[in-house]
């Protein structure tokens, strides 16, 4: 049985912003689920809030029928973020750093760690300096770092913004390697065509409100908002 | 003006080479000051600007503006303030501090706080917030996120004490009032410094003075090499500290 998780009238303001106005989601383990809309839609408020780095103002989070604090998100999700952070410290402590927190036993992270390194063809890399690494290596090993805390829901804040293709398509093929029944991927991005190729289901964000869910397919074929015509035609104003 | 310059170097040079006891134990009584001081300072520096750098309370922005405001405060105003309290006649009198290489070293380590506090409480609050982010989003309990920022500038604070510590070695009001520039006893190199040009001896004063920088040099230059042989090599840090102090 997969997992699941549900969103319900997610409220979000910055001040006087309102980053997100009523968002009411479901999503379930094995799939990716792709939130598309322009900077500033209030994706990644929504992925921040997933990870329980953020609060809502209101509603309520049910993972497996079970209501959720941040506290608990923070446990059961990992985000990447856009921008790739690293700590001062070799590739090996980087990715150790979450296992460790874990309690997870040192032979046990010795073992896992190659393995997360070949997932995303950086194997060998334990050793260097991760700053020292390229922007596009600095990003692998940060999803490596997330694969290895295999938590249920993994969230992706525009994981292959301003990457070279051919470590954006490594990463492609590691996130959709990594589909579970045990699993939800979310991620955020204003990509369409990486929305086309990876989404299993594509969430339209737009002023912070969902005006669109659709499987692929139908979203670029057949939009049924007429944001979302615009916004895959290219003629949103925002 | 080249000539006094070049002058002064082979009268350092000469007198390093003299062996003259007293111009070692004064050099040796000067790092003792300074660098006592700086490590008394650190007690209470270094968790001060952790609770400024990383926690959030009312109030936190005038205490920092006291400190640093205070980073430039005239070693002989805290000086005089400091002869006033320990004194005989003084509140804190019967401690017997004037006049002692200790006493100088607790006068400078009042001196030094305000740049420890300041520049480290910086520090840690410009660390990038997405790091804290990182932290928490892989499990870090607030305070494991917290140790892990310090962890992170690390770097920063060695350079603040460093600061701290060369503000210390370079003073002379408190060396002066509180420690009283004793032959043999208290003279340290900036006293010898202004005790020699008083005298006319300005060769040997300009010979301290190229002493005095010469240590803050090479001091300086060992901070940057450690940190740039850790940047390449990645594993200094371990060897020194946290291994010990974090287990990480």
């Amino acid at each position: 049985m997969s997992i699941h998780l549900q969103l319900s009238e997610i409220k979000k303001c910055y001040r006087s912003v309102k980053a997100l106005n009523s968002v009411s989601l479901e999503m379930e383990g094995g799939k990716i689920i792709v939130l598309l809309g322009v900077n500033g839609a209030g994706k990644s408020t929504l992925v921040r809030i997933l990870s329980g780095l953020e609060n809502p103002d209101s509603g309520t989070i049910i993972f497996n029928n079970q209501n959720t604090d941040a506290k608990t998100l923070r446990y059961i999700s990992t985000l990447v973020f856009q921008k790739t952070i690293m700590f001062t410290m070799n590739v090996y402590d980087n990715l150790a750093f979450g296992l460790k927190i874990r309690r997870i036993p040192k032979e046990e992270i010795a073992r896992r760690i190659p393995e997360a390194l070949q997932a995303v063809r950086l194997s060998g890399f334990e050793k260097r300096r991760a700053k020292k690494l390229s922007g596009g290596e600095q990003q692998r090993i940060a999803l490596a770092r997330a694969f290895l805390l295999d938590s249920h829901i993994l969230l992706l804040d525009e994981p292959t913004a301003n990457l070279d293709p051919n470590s954006a398509t490594i990463i492609e093929k590691a996130i959709i390697g990594k589909k579970s029944s045990q699993r939800i991927i979310v991620m955020a991005t204003h990509n369409l065509n990486q929305a086309r190729r990876m989404a299993d289901e594509i969430v339209h964000i737009h002023d912070g409100k969902i005006v669109e869910v659709a499987k692929p397919e139908d979203f670029f074929l057949n939009p049924k908002n007429e944001i979302t015509r615009k916004f895959i035609n290219g003629e949103l104003d925002f | 003006m080249a000539d006094i310059i070049v002058g002064a170097f082979q009268q350092a040079l000469n007198l390093i080479a003299s062996g003259d006891p007293e111009v070692y134990a004064t050099i040796y009584r000067t790092i003792y000051v300074s660098g006592l001081g700086t490590l008394i300072s650190c007690l209470w520096s270094i968790p001060l600007a952790v609770a400024l750098g990383l926690y959030n309370f009312r109030g936190k922005w005038i205490i920092k503006g006291i400190f640093n405001a205070l980073i430039g405060i005239p070693t002989v105003a805290l000086g005089l303030l400091l002869f006033l309290l320990w004194s005989r006649q003084g509140e804190f009198g019967f401690l017997n501090l004037m006049y002692t290489l200790n006493g100088m070293a607790i006068g400078q380590a009042i001196l030094v706080t305000p740049i420890i506090v300041s520049f480290t409480a910086n520090a840690l609050g410009n660390a990038d917030a997405q790091l804290r982010d990182l932290a928490k989003t892989l499990g870090a309990s607030g305070l494991r996120t917290n140790v892990t920022l310090v962890r992170e500038t690390f770097w920063s604070m060695i350079l603040s004490i460093t600061s701290a510590f060369n503000r210390g070695f370079g003073e002379l009001g408190i060396a002066t009032i509180i420690g009283g520039s004793l032959a043999g006893e208290t003279r340290v190199l900036t006293t010898s410094i202004a005790l020699d040009l008083n005298r006319g001896f300005f060769d040997i004063a300009m010979a301290y003075g190229v002493i005095l920088m010469a240590i803050v040099i090479v001091l300086a230059l060992t901070v940057s090499l450690i940190e740039r042989v850790k940047d390449e090599r990645g594993e200094i840090r371990k060897f020194i500290l946290w291994k010990g102090l974090f287990g990480g």
